[in-house]
């Protein structure tokens, strides 16, 4: 959920308009400083709110360019518009919101926290994704997952083509069609437990309107790596 | 990396201020290219009959009025010449491909960059920035125009080895990307009879599309046979007279963004070269699909 208008007009505001992504940057990375902040016209720059590491919560008023909360560790980054090229890259922890649609490379090699998408997320969404979950409301572009390793991607309509190919160890969940499976990945039985999972990650998502039980999910065949039962722990 | 921008206006209003619209959508893309830049200007159309062409010169003192005398014992009516900076534009009372044909003979050391009726292309080495204020682009009005910001990777930083490339009467390319095949397939087409200026990946592709609607083929088809016949990594704009249509190859590594609004249709590399355009925070946004042709103007071109 949005924060509701009145909150986000008390925080401290940063126009992008006026100062560099430097000085926000640079604002944000003050050492011991729990900024609540409020990005103004974006204007579609780079590298806004990247490298973020504390209890932030940053709203970002409008679309952004490449690398948008990259590195993110512990803030929560919400961007009420759209995200360009490998938004939240690497994250560590914490959470970031899209409002809008993100382009190729979402949460690309995250290794923590959660990305919420509430548009689509075009091609190579989560690849290599090294252990943080995705979840998109919309649906996602080709070579999604491409040789993701740990971690799990949600999406709640469609999947294009080569789905997790390559994939290692991470739980792919696709509500709807699927244009086709990458090497190596194959559909799974939908158990119980990964019911109750997609259900979680809903519900951390704010998602409402899509019931856990009618997703499907896909993982890898474990016939392209070396999989060794007993480094399972490791995934 | 290079940068794409495309715009194309609704309203004669918008049309007013297209010059200026592509200088600002050049000016945030230029860290994407800035080796060199172009433009392709869709404006004032030639009358029926006659054509429109854009020169390239070197020289100091290219001597453009004797150009416009040349043309005119040869062909009658010839327009003053309109220069801008190292380039010119003259509107004569013949066909392009006559005119062409008599330039590359009496003219060899102009470079023709386009022809056509209302194509002008204006290109050269150097920062982005330095080309908008050079070829003054604020003041030029139109219906729709393309603009390129270039970081060479394959081939040398010259005023040809700029785009757009032209690619046939009133049509012209530009790319983002890198083709991998395109040597031979210049070799190909140099069988064909398409000449080249340069040995610039971009202009295979150019030179491919010209083949391919010379055979026939719609611009449509044409760059759907791209997607089987070039090897490499592209996102293409491709102006014709009625509008521009655009293409991304189906691994879509380079990127594309588009926006509309009642005003305008508008496409860049990225987003912040959109940003700059008035009404562009209510416009409709996408990312172009790969692999799928999309395209504005009135008719497609045959």
């Amino acid at each position: 959920m949005a924060a509701p208008d009145a909150t986000r007009d008390a925080l401290e505001s940063f126009d992008l308009a006026a100062g560099t992504v430097r000085e926000l940057n640079m604002l944000l990375h003050a050492p011991a400083c729990t900024h609540c902040m409020r990005v103004l016209n974006p204007g579609g720059r780079h590298s806004v709110a990247v490298g973020l590491d504390g209890p932030h919560e940053v709203e970002i008023e409008g679309h952004v360019g490449y690398y948008c909360a990259g590195m993110n560790k512990l803030a929560t980054i919400r961007v009420h518009g759209n995200c360009g090229v490998g938004v939240a890259e690497n994250m560590m922890s914490g959470t970031v919101i899209v409002e809008g649609s993100a382009s190729q490379s979402a949460g690309a090699t995250a290794r923590g926290g959660l990305l919420v998408i509430r548009g689509d997320a075009s091609a190579r969404c989560g690849i290599s994704l090294k252990g943080a979950d995705i979840v998109v409301r919309g649906s996602v572009g080709h070579m999604s997952a491409f040789m993701a390793q740990k971690g799990t991607v949600v999406v709640c309509e469609d999947a294009g083509e080569a789905l997790g190919d390559s994939l290692y160890e991470t739980r792919l969940y696709v509500r709807r069609s699927v244009a086709s499976l990458g090497a190596d990945c194959v559909e799974k039985e939908m158990r119980p437990e990964h019911v109750e999972e997609v259900r979680a990650l809903l519900a951390r998502a704010e998602i409402d309107d899509a019931d856990p039980a009618d997703f499907r999910r896909f993982g890898s065949a474990r016939r392209l790596y070396n999989f060794k039962v007993e480094h399972l722990g490791s995934y | 990396m290079c940068g794409i921008a495309g715009l194309y206006t609704k309203s004669p209003a918008a049309g007013a201020e297209l010059g200026e619209l592509l200088s600002r959508m050049l000016g945030q893309l230029s860290f994407r290219g800035p080796d060199s830049a172009g433009v392709a200007f869709y404006r004032d159309p030639a009358p029926d009959g006659w054509c429109k062409i854009s020169l390239y010169s070197g020289a100091a003192d290219p001597g453009w009025d004797r150009v416009a005398a040349g043309l005119a014992l040869a062909f009658g009516e010839v327009s003053p010449p309109r220069v801008r900076a190292t380039h010119a534009t003259f509107v004569i009372e013949a066909g392009g491909e006559r005119v062409e044909a008599w330039l590359s003979e009496r003219h060899p050391e102009l470079r023709l960059m386009s022809a056509g009726s209302s194509i002008e292309i204006y290109k050269e080495a150097g920062p982005p920035r330095s080309f908008i204020e050079r070829f003054a682009l604020e003041e030029i009005g139109g219906s729709h125009a393309l603009g390129h910001t270039r970081m060479a990777t394959e081939s040398r930083v010259s005023t040809q080895h700029s785009h757009p490339f032209s690619t046939g009467l009133d049509l012209c390319l530009v790319h983002n990307g890198s083709l991998s095949n395109h040597n031979r397939l210049r070799r190909l087409l140099q069988r064909q009879g398409i000449r080249f200026q340069t040995d610039n990946d971009s202009e295979v592709a150019a030179g491919y599309l010209t083949w391919r609607m010379r055979e026939g083929a719609t611009l449509e088809q044409a760059l759907e046979g791209c997607m089987d016949d070039l090897d490499g990594f592209y996102t293409f704009a491709v102006g014709t007279a009625d509008g521009f249509a655009v293409l991304r190859d189906p691994i879509a590594c380079k990127p594309a963004v588009m926006a509309e609004t009642d005003a305008w249709v508008a496409m860049a590399s990225e987003y912040r070269a959109i940003a700059v355009l008035p009404g562009a925070e209510d416009a409709v946004l996408w990312e172009p699909e790969p692999g799928r042709v999309y395209s504005w103007g009135t008719a497609p071109v045959a």
